[in-house]
């Protein structure tokens, strides 16, 4: 598994393929931005996640790493399938209307705001990204443009199940980052960290359930009235 | 500089200007068909050109010379563009001005003669459709020129012609990630550009939903044939620009004979053709968006078109 069967993913096959896979990153997420149906936002998820699982793959099947391809099937079952599946389970419940509100910026501005940080965090990675050029550490920047669009996400939008989605692309980033960064992250880390997310997104569907029987809805603005 | 080139360059000129109520004709026949309407036929344009320019010259009271001269600035402009973009042939006489920034000029130009010519007639439908298209040329007039700036930074230039013939010597970088953001970010700008589904109708006068037809409103006889054959010119270029940034085969070198000028005419004919057919075809399934989302359209746009800057500046020369 080591060598000679993978010869064929050329280093200028394996730059630009690297190169489509955080761009679609960065496409979901700025998608996920624009969407304001929950729906094709968990759908758009479960393409980002295969987006991330795209990248330990590609990596792996190049280095001829085993444990690379282990762990890129894993996250792929894990983002594509099971996180994607237990929001839409959380959102099945849901009976008002499957449409996030308007966020608290409007979504003209929430496109031009995720153009900054797209700008920014390219600025801001070019001292990481020249520690150790190659296609891979290129490919960075990406990672970090989703891992601002989402904690932007997560401060702008009111619905649990957005919050929820912003909480995963947010991980998607980081874990992105991880890949694209390190030769690889060593498979315990991994595991233990996909496993932290999938218990995160299960407390948040249960969270989700409570809210709903307490307030009749997901509406993260109902939790004011805890207050009065 | 040979009399091929000048060739080519007469029949691009002389291709769009007979050929764009011909596009028209197709769209809105293709949309007919569709509908399962019979169709005024693909020479309906001509025909209502003809009609136009026979009728008598009228200028409403109280308007300017900014009325009277809009339709010929929109007109000059857009003929200009057409000379000037690299359609037929690389490689023109025109080739040295043949920069994205002129050609973007030269559009908004024209937009801001039309806009200016509405607010002139001093009507309430004239300032609300000048109001709206700026609103919309505002947002579009920076995503055409970051596209076009993303597929320029592979090649090098902002040559147009430069940027055609780089597509046809790396047919690779065409299908890379920053021309695939650049291209869906430039159909979305052509239809706005354009007035076409679902940012504006072009079929109606309702005055509620219209753009472009409220700026015109007040245009009659060769005036608004003028008017509308310009509209068309545009569609038709950018269509046809649109088709040679992505799919740049066809298209004759700066030196070749008249077989490639010919082919050439050929492809571009063919392309426009089958995009003209592509688009009426969508327009039937699609709905006009509400004026108050077509910002969130084109700034998803704009982004998209940033984006295809931003890979195409950091993620190529990282490698």
């Amino acid at each position: 598994m080591t060598d000679t069967g993978f010869a064929a993913l050329t280093d200028t096959g394996f730059a630009a393929l690297i190169d489509l896979a955080a761009g679609a990153l960065v496409l979901a997420a700025v998608l996920i931005v624009w969407r304001r149906d929950l729906g094709s936002i968990i759908r758009l998820l479960a393409w980002q996640g295969a987006a991330l699982a795209a990248i330990p793959l590609i990596r792996g099947v190049h280095e001829g790493d085993a444990a690379l391809i282990l762990i890129g099937v894993a996250i792929a079952v894990l983002r594509t399938i099971l996180l994607p599946w237990l929001l839409a389970r959380a959102l099945g419940a849901e009976h008002r209307g499957l449409r996030d509100a308007t966020p608290l910026v409007n979504t003209t501005a929430s496109l031009l705001i995720a153009a900054l940080l797209t700008m920014t965090a390219f600025a801001v990675t070019r001292p990481v990204v020249d520690l150790d050029p190659g296609p891979a550490t290129a490919a960075v920047p990406a990672a970090f443009a989703v891992v601002l669009i989402a904690l932007f996400t997560m401060a702008t939008r009111r619905h649990a199940i957005s919050q929820a989605a912003g909480f995963l692309m947010l991980d998607n980033g980081i874990a992105a980052a991880a890949f694209l960064l390190t030769a690889g992250v060593p498979l315990i880390v991994e595991l233990g960290a996909s496993l932290d997310v999938l218990f995160a997104v299960i407390v948040i569907g249960v969270l989700t359930g409570r809210m709903r029987s307490k307030f009749g809805g997901a509406d993260l603005d109902a939790l004011h009235e805890l207050r009065d | 500089m040979n009399l091929m080139s000048y060739l080519a360059g007469a029949a691009q000129i002389g291709g769009v200007a007979l050929g764009a109520p011909l596009v028209i004709g197709v769209t809105r026949q293709v949309r007919a068909r569709l509908e399962g309407r019979v169709g005024g036929g693909v020479g309906q344009p001509w025909r209502d050109l003809r009609k136009q320019l026979r009728k008598q010259q009228i200028t409403p009271r109280g308007t300017t010379a900014v009325f009277a001269a809009a339709p010929a600035v929109l007109a000059g402009t857009t003929l200009l563009i057409v000379a000037v973009v690299p359609l037929v042939a690389t490689g023109s006489p025109l080739d040295p001005i043949a920069d994205l920034f002129a050609v973007v000029g030269l559009l908004f130009l024209g937009s801001v003669a039309l806009t200016l010519a509405g607010i002139d007639t001093g009507t309430s439908f004239g300032g609300m459709g000048a109001s709206r298209e700026i609103t919309i040329a505002a947002l579009v007039e920076p995503t055409i020129l970051l596209a076009v700036f993303a597929l320029s930074i592979p090649t090098g230039s902002a040559n147009l012609g430069a940027i055609v013939a780089h597509g046809i010597d790396n047919p690779g970088q065409l299908l890379s990630l920053p021309a695939v953001l650049a291209f869906v970010a430039l159909v979305v700008v052509i239809i706005a550009e354009t007035g076409r589904m679902p940012v504006d109708n072009p079929a109606t006068h309702l005055e509620l939903t219209m753009v472009h037809e409220a700026m015109v409103l007040e245009y009659a006889g060769p005036r608004l044939a003028l008017v509308e054959w310009a509209s068309g010119m545009r569609l038709t270029v950018l269509l046809a620009l649109l088709a040679n940034l992505f799919i740049p085969w066809g298209v004759a070198g700066p030196e070749s004979g008249g077989l490639a000028v010919a082919i050439g005419v050929i492809a571009i004919v063919v392309k426009v053709l089958i995009l003209a057919v592509l688009l009426a075809g969508a327009e039937v399934f699609l709905a006009k968006l509400r004026l108050f989302r077509v910002p969130e359209l084109l700034a998803g746009s704009f982004l998209l078109a940033l984006l295809a800057v931003t890979t195409a500046n950091f993620l190529t020369t990282g490698t």
